[in-house]
């Protein structure tokens, strides 16, 4: 059986080798992905028709918007599907595995202000991400994952019921869907309006500026929503994965 | 001279990748797909795609990898049942 693998392995790299010479160039400004119409309306014309230097967020928020909606959605799934999965209610039961041996009685002084140092400085991090995604890479999903990760943190150097004091269980998924709802919101109001769904140009009515500043302020609007919903979803996968589905006590 | 690093990274990545297979112990092959997952992000950040290298840091190397080690950390190797 394992030289039938190997076998399929190197056939299977021999053909994809073989494919990789059609390929385009890296940064072949002729290659079938950065020639077409499409692709030359993004390159040119973002920054004119929404201000945003930043062409991936463009592309992500507002172009393709209702991709990106839905990937949101598929997040906020599959941390439910987690949940539904990992989480146990009922009475407290004895781990049948042994605890990972780490003193939690004490908080050791180190790790305690390293945290009190850090937690902040990556949660503004985070903050920047997502607010500062119109001009340099970033935006919901990186800087939802950051802000998410300082929750981590804070859980695996205290303990898990330190963390859930700042995102309860009972909140994680209202604050996912929250960020859904925010993002959707922007596409029913666009639909209020009288404009196609997630056209964000409409929402001027609602918004100070022209029809520019419209997109580009619903662009950090619905960056925000992904931002909710990924902190909520990632720190929800990490306390259930750390405590057995319990949420007593993490590792 | 940006090739050298290329090359560097690219021999760094199969063989994290062939180790992350290979090693018996689960905790050291999440740490080295945390380690791959890095590489991947240098890789990604030399090709100019500075967005995907940032999701690559962020979700590959920081989260993904807390994650698989409190999964082997809950989990044990062979099944109660």
């Amino acid at each position: 059986m394992k030289i039938l693998g190997i076998i399929t392995v190197i056939i299977t790299g021999f053909l994809l080798l073989q494919a990789e010479r059609d390929f385009p160039d890296w940064g072949d400004a002729a290659s079938p992905a950065s020639d077409n119409r499409l692709s030359q309306h993004y390159i040119t014309e973002t920054i004119n028709e929404t201000r945003v230097s930043n062409m991936v967020t463009a592309v992500l928020a507002d172009y393709r918007g209702y991709d990106t909606m839905f990937e949101t959605v598929v997040i906020f799934t599959a941390g439910i599907a987690i949940i539904g999965i990992l989480r146990v209610y009922g009475p407290s039961t004895k781990l049948e595995h042994p605890e990972p041996t780490l003193d939690t009685e004490k908080p050791d002084l180190i790790i305690e202000t390293t945290c009190r140092l850090l937690i902040p400085i990556i949660q503004l991090f985070a903050l920047y991400v997502i607010a500062h995604g119109h001009y340099s890479p970033g935006g919901g999903f990186q800087g939802g994952v950051i802000f998410g990760a300082a929750f981590i943190l804070l859980a695996l150097a205290r303990d898990l019921q330190t963390a859930q004091k700042w995102v309860p269980e009972n909140r994680v998924l209202n604050l996912a869907a929250i960020g859904i709802f925010i993002y959707a919101g922007h596409g029913v109001l666009s639909l209020i309006f009288g404009e196609n769904f997630l056209d964000y140009s409409i929402l001027t009515k609602v918004l100070p500026g022209d029809a520019i500043d419209a997109r580009y302020h619903s662009m950090l609007g619905v960056e925000i929503g992904v931002a909710f919903t990924v902190t909520a979803i990632m720190f929800s996968i990490y306390s259930n994965l750390a405590s057995n589905g319990k949420m007593e006590e993490g590792i | 001279m940006i090739w050298i690093f290329d090359l560097i990274i690219l021999v760094f990545l199969v063989i994290t990748a062939i180790i992350s297979l290979q090693v018996k112990d689960l905790l050291s092959a999440a740490m080295i797909l945390g380690v791959y997952s890095f590489l991947m992000c240098l890789l990604w950040s030399g090709m100019g795609a500075v967005d995907v290298a940032f999701t690559e840091a962020a979700v590959g190397a920081g989260v993904s990898a807390v994650f698989l080690i409190s999964t082997v950390l809950r989990t044990s190797r062979r099944s109660s049942d």
